[in-house]
């Protein structure tokens, strides 16, 4: 891979606007927060979070452009170049989950709080917005940076504001769930900065590349084992990785739903982000797979999660609560994606983790509509939806078939390539356990579709379309679920470069 | 006719075949309804000529992934499937013209539609696409009846239905696996993956013990979706036989237990399109032995009885379905006497009665014997005859049953309107046809996949099923006449063969018994596994249990450091096991 790298730094040239995009990717939200406050405006702030969610759109899309063709691009901060200063890293794998953030930022914070809106004072909305707008810098922040001791650092800050969101849930029960997915993140959090700890006392710095380079010298000590396993688990508890997942039905179905979407969409997704990123990007492929087998472990319990996570759905009655539990069982498909330990398995995951983020998105959004009419997910209040709110149930059913996986959506992309890496490694067993879990899936999203146009309506009061402003971004996402279905080049090769570059190792790819 | 149409093959080539009706099932739905007719009655007709405009070997390919999917392959084999599949929806359409549910005519274009691509599917995961979308579209034909039953049937025909495209879908997947070609060419048995394809088409072929979706579902249909669902599933799946396992000689003793033994259920039946789907069932089983058998004249005479099938099989179902629809209902016993008020309906479901049973000059007569002949000439004893009995059992349920308790026996004093003209006129060009094959079989044999050589009207063809025939009748006429045969006691129709009226009832308990001894204990067994799973996840995945129920951050934070020590665990052992350097 050495020979065809060109490594771009940003700083040893004349800058221009074009090269500071990295920094602005963060920078933008980052101020955009505290404007928050002195706007003020509940109207005038949401169309600032809007334009400043879409510019990030676009900065992201440009960079994922720029990295398309194997460009790895090095922004460093002030111009002190590593190891004394901090350096943005942009390849195509995160540039990719750069897109995959900022354009569900994008589409849900145009649809504005929501439900949320009740439970926040008339007047103070600004906050809502500028909680949102951290959280936003946190997750591209954990994304974008080629420093370890920066994840941490923003990790921190996603998860700071992302509590303050949950808790801004209708019933008292959020401020619960919240405190729990507090104690969860701070333990997730505080393992992984042990595990970066261990490394940087072996290693004698935190910028990635050098790094995962003098990682390679010291791979078999000790110290870099006990790591490796803290890394791991921490980061698993971010991603709620089966039996570490229990903080997620809780956090996701308590929140209001704009937050769910919001969150269900991006933050487990950073989080898969970060186990490739520090999996194979700084341990390497050899050291995790070959020397720990990291598989052994992971491989059984995302198909545990894969079951577990879906028939806890079935047995759910709370519309909010089944996309939590089948949330946990996609992120099961993703990490077994990993722990089949090929560039296919990987790119697997990556595929499904675009297209789980649209469709989860998608599914929250419309739960997000039911709220706002009904004032509840409950199941018994979706009796007979498919007549009251067609546009809304029509995208119901168009991401709930994606998140099914039948062909000509998002969804058939994902098991499809996910089964094909299953089989190039023999794994006859877990391909038919990936088809048999779907079919687990097909019971949950039934049973809401019979409910949602097979049976009578409990009450016979006026029900109204949701409102155009959320519909927009609710179709927006199912949309997508199908557009990506019937034309899934751009997904499939964008996850595919990107998962030969992370089995290369951010030791191999020099620089 | 294929030269004269070469120069709008660019126009042919825009989409697949079928798509065209698929794609015009939306402006269908909205179009007002002269016009909307006018386009549904024109669409098979523009689908046939951008059909017959591709010519043979002709192929268009989409690539996406890393596969080059094949979604056009013309030949031969599609090209016969293509035409009456176009035939069939034109006629439907027709027959359906009166109804005002919209859903149901978007639904039967889709349904088509898709049928029709399917058919001209290149690969695997093509066909897969279009195979499940028939599913999907023609359950709509049957929720359509809009009852409770319907509703029901419905759902446990998507269930077996998407079962048979899930199927499909993991055998390609196997083959794909083990020869890396996803092309649908002749797959054989010798591998899973080819089981499961099998397992997939046998499904839709209503294979014995695997069709009881067809008679559950069928006659819950509405009266013009039954026409439709009767033309095109079943078909499919023989077309994908015939492509995929020609000459697999397990389809023999299959095919033949499909001609028999649906017969006993058609006799003992009194709703009489339940009847009919019986007795599809046993037509389906003639061509599947033909596919078994391979040999040229064999696949050429279950194409072409395909293709006389769909025909005089959706002219049954029409007549039926006007009879249901002026009457409103079309139990045996309670029927009678109709050909004084539907003289028309009567004639055309004599016509349709004929074919089936294989009249001559009929069009089930010049493709039915074709099997036959291929069945001796292939030594193949047992097979022959047993086809041989169930065509005297076909004459007896189709060919007179129907006819004669619908129409004639008592007359019950209904005096209804004759059928509406839309459904006369598809009726009358289904009994054109049928009589058109009957007496002109050489149009059809020159579509047919291999050059024909084989004559119908010889003969010892003719007097050997004019013989089992009029002695079939005969023994119908002679239970008549000796009050055996009392059509006011739900329509108890005893077979052609007398002697079997003796051993049947006894071997017939006795097997019923047996099957629902087994059936009870399978079922009892089945329930108690599915309790036991049912007690197992609900125990520990409800919301009111363990695993279901969020548990305190101290025991999440447990886990946290369970899964810290196994990975630490992991990584140490590995590492004392290595050698030291």
């Amino acid at each position: 891979m050495t020979d065809a790298v060109t490594v771009h730094h940003a700083a040893t040239e004349a800058l221009s606007f074009r090269d500071h995009l990295p920094a602005l990717q963060v920078l933008l939200p980052l101020m955009g927060a505290p404007l928050c406050f002195l706007l003020r405006k509940a109207a005038l702030v949401s169309f600032f979070t809007v334009a400043i969610s879409f510019a990030c759109l676009a900065i992201s899309l440009t960079l994922l452009g720029q990295t398309m063709g194997g460009e790895i691009l090095i922004y460093e901060f002030g111009s002190w170049p590593r190891p004394f200063g901090i350096e943005y890293r942009v390849d195509i794998t995160n540039s990719f989950v750069l897109v995959v953030i900022s354009l569900v930022a994008a589409v849900v914070f145009a649809a504005g709080p929501g439900q949320a809106r009740r439970s926040i004072p008339v007047g103070r909305e600004y906050l809502f917005y500028s909680a949102a707008l951290l959280c936003l810098t946190g997750l591209l922040g954990v994304t974008i940076t080629g420093d370890v001791f920066n994840v941490f650092v923003f990790m921190e800050i996603s998860s700071l504001s992302s509590y303050i969101l949950i808790a801004l849930g209708r019933e008292r029960r959020a401020l619960m769930a919240a405190f729990t997915y507090l104690i969860m993140g701070t333990i997730g959090a505080t393992f992984l900065l042990i595990g970066i700890g261990l490394m940087y006392q072996m290693t004698g710095t935190l910028n990635m590349v050098d790094m995962a380079v003098r990682l390679q010298a010291v791979s078999d000590t000790r110290t870099i084992l006990v790591a490796v396993a803290f890394v791991i688990v921490g980061i698993s508890t971010k991603l709620a990785v089966f039996p570490l997942h229990q903080w997620l039905p809780n956090a996701y179905s308590e929140a209001p739903p704009i937050v769910s979407a919001f969150l269900a969409a991006t933050a487990t997704k950073v989080a898969y982000y970060l186990l490739l990123r520090f999996t194979l990007g700084l341990f390497g492929a050899a050291l995790i797979f070959d020397q720990i087998g990291i598989d052994i472990l992971l491989m059984p319990l995302s198909v545990l999660a894969m079951f577990v996570g879906s028939i806890a759905a079935i047995y759910q009655t709370d519309f909010k609560r089944i996309l939590a539990y089948s949330s946990i069982a996609q992120i099961g498909y993703m990490t077994l994606g990993l722990s089949l330990a090929t560039e296919a398995g990987v790119a697997a995951g990556l595929i499904h983790l675009f297209n789980h983020a649209l469709m989860k998105g998608g599914l929250f959004m419309v739960a997000a509509c039911v709220m706002w009419r009904m004032g509840s997910t409950h199941i018994d209040v979706m009796r007979g939806l498919g007549q009251r709110m067609p546009i809304t149930m029509a995208a119901f059913v168009a991401a709930g078939l994606a998140l099914v996986g039948v062909p000509g959506t998002a969804g058939f992309v994902s098991k499809w390539a996910l089964v094909t890496a299953a089989l190039e490694n023999e794994a006859f067993f877990i391909a038919f356990l990936i088809m048999a879990s779907s079919v687990l899936a097909v019971v949950y999203i039934w049973r809401l579709v019979e409910i949602v146009y097979f049976s009578e309506p409990e009450t016979d009061f006026e029900v109204k379309e949701a409102p155009l402003r959320m519909l927009i971004p609710t179709w927006t996402l199912a949309g997508m679920t199908i557009w990506f279905g019937l034309f899934s080049g751009f997904s499939v090769e964008v996850a595919e470069a990107a998962a030969k570059q992370l089995f290369v190792g951010l030791a191999g790819a020099g620089a | 006719m294929t030269e004269s149409l070469a120069p709008m093959l660019p126009l042919a080539a825009a989409m697949p075949p079928g798509m065209l009706l698929m794609l015009a099932a939306i402006p269908v739905v909205f179009l007002p309804r002269t016009i909307s007719n006018i386009v549904m009655l024109l669409l098979p007709i523009i689908g046939l000529a951008q059909l017959l405009a591709l010519p043979i070997g002709y192929t268009d390919t989409v690539a996406i992934f890393d596969y080059t999917l094949e979604v056009t392959r013309v030949d031969a084999l599609s090209r016969v499937f293509g035409i009456v599949f176009h035939l069939a929806a034109f006629m439907g359409i027709l027959y359906a013209l009166h109804v005002k549910d919209r859903m149901q005519a978007a639904a039967a274009l889709i349904y088509v539609g898709s049928a029709i691509a399917a058919v001209f599917a290149g690969d695997l995961i093509t066909l897969f696409v279009w195979w499940e979308l028939t599913a999907l579209s023609s359950v709509f034909l049957i929720w359509a009846s809009r009852t409770e039953s319907a509703l029901r049937a419905g759902q446990r025909y998507l269930i077996i239905q998407v079962t048979s495209g899930l199927l499909l879908l993991l055998g390609a997947i196997l083959l794909h696996a083990e020869s890396g070609s996803i092309v649908f060419e002749h797959i054989g048995l010798e591998s899973a993956g080819g089981w499961f394809v099998f397992m997939a088409f046998g499904i839709k072929a209503c294979f014995p013990l695997l069709h009881g979706w067809m008679k559950d579902s069928y006659p819950e249909a509405t009266i013009t979706g039954t026409v439709f669902l009767s033309g095109f599933t079943t078909k499919l799946a023989i077309y994908a036989l015939a492509r995929g396992f020609a000459g697999t000689e397990i389809l023999i003793p299959i095919g033949a237990t499909m001609t028999a033994f649906p017969i006993f259920f058609a006799v003992i039946e009194n709703d009489l399109r339940r009847v009919l789907a019986y007795s599809l069932n046993n037509q389906l089983g003639y061509m599947v032995v033909g596919i078994g058998i391979g040999t040229e004249l064999a696949l050429n005479g279950a194409v072409a009885h395909v293709f006389a099938h769909v025909i005089y099989k959706a002219l049954l179902f029409m007549s039926m379905g006007a009879v249901l629809l002026r009457v409103g209902t079309v139990k045996g016993s309670e029927l009678g006497g109709l050909y004084k008020s539907m003289p028309w309906t009567t004639v055309f479901c004599i016509i349709g009665a004929a074919s089936i049973s294989a009249f001559p000059l009929t069009s089930g007569f010049v493709t039915k014997s074709m099997i036959l002949t291929a069945a001796a000439d292939g030594h193949y004893l047992i097979p022959f005859l047993i086809l041989l009995f169930a065509s005297a059992g076909v004459f007896h349920h189709s060919g007179i049953k129907i006819p004669f308790f619908a129409f004639f026996a008592h007359d019950r004093g209904f005096r209804v309107k004759e059928a509406p003209l839309n459904m006369l006129a598809a009726m009358a060009i289904a009994a054109f046809f049928c009589i058109g094959i009957g007496v002109f079989p050489g149009i059809l044999y020159k579509i047919l996949p291999y050059p024909v050589e084989y004559v119908p009207y010889t003969t010892s063809h003719v007097v050997q099923m004019l013989q089992l025939l009029l002695f079939s009748a005969l023994a119908f006429t002679f239970l008549m006449k000796t009050k055996l045969y009392p059509p006011e006691l739900r329509s108890v129709v005893l077979d052609v063969d007398w002697v079997w009226r003796k051993l049947l009832p006894e071997a017939w308990s006795r097997v019923a018994e047996v099957w629902l001894m087994g059936q009870i204990a399978f079922l009892s067994t089945a329930n108690k596994a599915r309790l036991r799973v049912l007690d197992f996840t609900s125990a520990h995945l409800s919301p009111w249990s363990r695993l279901g129920e969020p548990w305190p951050t101290g025991a999440t934070a447990m886990w946290a450091a369970m899964l810290l020590l196994a990975y630490l665990y992991l990584a140490f052992q590995n590492l004392a096991t290595r050698p030291p350097g």
